[in-house]
């Protein structure tokens, strides 16, 4: 597979009264051609900032990116033609109707205005093309701004949270039209919070924390770099927990001792847990293994788990904390 | 020239342009219709019935003026009023034309109504001109466009040159018939006297000199909304530089007892523009002359009103390219 989009060592610094925060700190990305790839990232941990600095809309302080084989942003009036975008959540004006806001987008990209009615169509929008955009609803502004990026019919179309607003039926919609476009071989770069949907569509994914990747790959490896060996196990009685733990803990195995269960991590075979525990007469009622999902492993990567009793800020994240001279305000 | 058609569009298919347009159309049109319904023709028999009213104002001031000579003689004597001699009222202080109704005299009062068709024009421009980019910063709409036409400078440009090419349609339209109609209400309700090929001239050559203040407007306000990517920044700035040039300025220069104050403001440079030339005076100097002690005067040229309007939109809509293209769109 060839790379549609290539990110190397990207940085942009913000300068401000406040000081300097380094938005973008090396970053570094690659999405393969035909995947759906997910760009995942806490709130200011740089996912727009890049999106915005590959569209040509934010001039970077360092580094390399190339769309299509060209590098941009010095191409990308070449490029432009290809690539279809939407950057966090486009305002249109709410006089016009979709129809007309499309039309106008055709007119000025040189696009055939046929491509204006198919759009629609695969938007959903066809019955209220002619509606002024003010009387949409979030989700349908969400749907013509989908279409204003489909508008092109780009070999590489870029969402930013494209289920911003969406209903349940929206959302699968959403998910079966990224599919089709893949199938069709259009590449997708896909930034959303909803990482069930990442997980669902996406054959690969980017995670950005403090403007510095700290993952990436396809979503089946990450989780399985993140998977531990855990087991939750329930016993037939309660009361048995505590010297149940001791008693695995005498095997070397690591014991969280929960309200109704035990976390156990540490060993191999889980039938030496109920042959330990079967020989003190404890039986087990429950052994079943604990599987992680992408979002227990997002906020395990960036560092944004939220912790009872503590208000996280949007700039904290375990990159942040651990490189206080990389970013912040003020520094 | 794809970008250039759906910028006109986006232009014209605008609300706030068709609304903003049709309010200058009727203002326009209550213009004509107010010279239409306060001017008459001068005919013979509205002369013979403003000499006949002349007669009668001139029989009553004499029967007046005689009443009051007569009370002031036989009343009890001042010494401050020389009741022998009591003025008596003349013919000529009663001239049929004064009692004539207003009439339209094309030649003379045209000009004037060129000049307020360019300032009503020029507001105009400076609004669409100013909302036609700042609703489209503000609304994300630019940062769309940009990202079909990635190329800052030429989008803007493009967006510029719509808003003047449609504005140059809009003026010499609009100019066109005001011309027409007031000319007919001249026919109807005035004179057409005077008007030469020469004359006619000299107004189309001032039109076009009310065009250059529309388009100037217009790339002003445009270029104010776009380095602030808010139609409210021009506006701000627009009100600012009337509150502090034409009032606040004008105050203080007054109080300091600047010579020809007006030539710091924009109305007398405007004028200038319009009528080619304007003398200011200074009322509190003194050039000795035969007829004894005349003011100062100081005379500013359309050339020099020119240039100052060249260098206020080569400023403007040269600080709007530079900030598009340096700054970040965010």
């Amino acid at each position: 597979m060839s790379a549609v989009l290539e990110i190397a060592g990207l940085q942009k610094t913000y300068r401000s009264r406040k000081g300097v925060r380094k938005a973008l700190d090396g970053f570094d990305m690659v999405v393969e051609a035909g995947q759906v790839h997910g760009f995942l990232g806490p709130n200011g941990s740089g996912k727009t900032t890049t999106l915005r600095t590959l569209l040509g809309l934010i001039r970077p302080n360092g580094g390399r990116m190339a769309i299509l084989g060209q590098e941009v942003p010095r191409a990308l009036p070449e490029v432009a033609k290809q690539v279809g975008a939407i950057v966090e959540s486009p305002q249109f004006f709410g006089n016009f109707s979709a129809h007309d806001t499309l039309a106008l987008l055709a007119d000025a990209g040189g696009v055939e205005k046929r491509r204006v009615i198919e759009v629609l169509e695969l938007v959903g929008l066809r019955d209220r093309s002619k509606d002024r955009v003010k009387t949409y609803s979030l989700g349908m502004k969400q749907r013509l701004a989908v279409a204003s990026a489909l508008l092109k019919n780009p070999k590489l179309l870029i969402l930013d949270e494209p289920a911003n607003g969406l209903d349940p039926g929206g959302i699968r919609e959403m998910r079966t039209l990224m599919a089709n476009l893949s199938a069709s071989g259009m590449t997708v770069l896909l930034s959303s919070h909803i990482l069930g949907e990442i997980q669902l569509i996406c054959d690969s994914v980017t995670v950005i924390s403090a403007g510095r990747r700290v993952a990436a790959g396809s979503v089946a490896e990450i989780l399985a770099q993140h998977t531990t060996s855990s087991v939750r196990v329930r016993l037939e009685a309660v009361a048995d927990l505590t010297t149940s733990a001791a008693a695995l803990r005498d095997l070397g195995a690591q014991v969280v001792v929960e309200a109704d269960h035990l976390m156990v991590a540490g060993i191999a075979q889980p039938s030496a847990i109920t042959r330990a525990l079967a020989g003190r007469g404890v039986y087990v009622s429950e052994l079943s293994p604990v599987s992680v999902d992408l979002e227990s492993v997002f906020l395990e990567l960036t560092g944004t788990t939220p912790v009872e009793g503590a208000n996280r800020q949007v700039d904290q994240s375990a990159l942040s904390a651990a490189g206080q001279a990389q970013g912040g305000w003020g520094r | 020239m794809s970008l250039y058609t759906a910028e006109t569009k986006r232009l014209t298919k605008r609300r706030f342009t068709r609304f903003f347009s049709l309010g200058v159309v009727l203002v326009l049109i209550a213009i004509v219709a107010g010279m239409f319904f306060t001017n008459h023709k001068v005919t013979p028999e509205r002369m013979a019935a403003a000499q006949v009213e002349a007669d009668q104002q001139y029989q009553q001031a004499i029967k007046e003026s005689a009443a009051s000579k007569q009370q002031c003689l036989t009343s009890s004597p001042n010494p401050d009023v020389d009741c022998a001699n009591w003025y008596e009222p003349q013919p000529s202080d009663f001239q049929a034309e004064w009692y004539m109704p207003s009439t339209f005299l094309f030649e003379e009062q045209f000009p004037l109504l060129v000049t307020a068709l360019a300032a009503i024009l020029a507001v105009a421009a400076f609004v669409i001109g100013a909302t036609f980019v700042g609703a489209e910063w503000h609304s994300g709409g630019m940062m769309n466009l940009l990202l079909w036409r990635p190329r800052r400078l030429q989008v803007l440009s493009t967006k510029l040159g719509a808003l003047l090419v449609a504005l140059t349609a809009a003026t010499v339209v609009l100019s066109a018939i005001f011309t027409a109609a007031l000319a007919l209400v001249a026919d109807l309700r005035g004179t057409l006297d005077g008007m030469t090929s020469g004359t006619w001239q000299s107004f189309a050559l001032m039109e076009l000199r009310g065009l250059v203040v529309v388009l100037v407007a217009g790339a002003v306000g445009f270029g104010l909304a776009s380095i602030g990517r808010h139609t409210a920044v021009a506006m701000g700035v627009i009100i600012g530089v009337v509150v502090v040039f034409q009032f606040g300025l004008g105050t203080i220069l007054a109080i300091a007892r600047v010579k020809f104050v007006e030539a710091y403001l924009i109305p007398a440079w405007i004028s200038a523009w319009m009528d080619k030339k304007v003398e200011l005076q200074d009322w509190d100097s003194c050039v000795p002359s035969p007829n004894g002690c005349e003011p100062a005067t100081m005379t500013l040229h359309w050339p020099t009103a020119g240039a100052l309007m060249a260098t206020a939109v080569v400023v403007v809509v040269g600080l709007a390219m530079w900030t598009i293209r340096k700054r970040d769109i965010t």
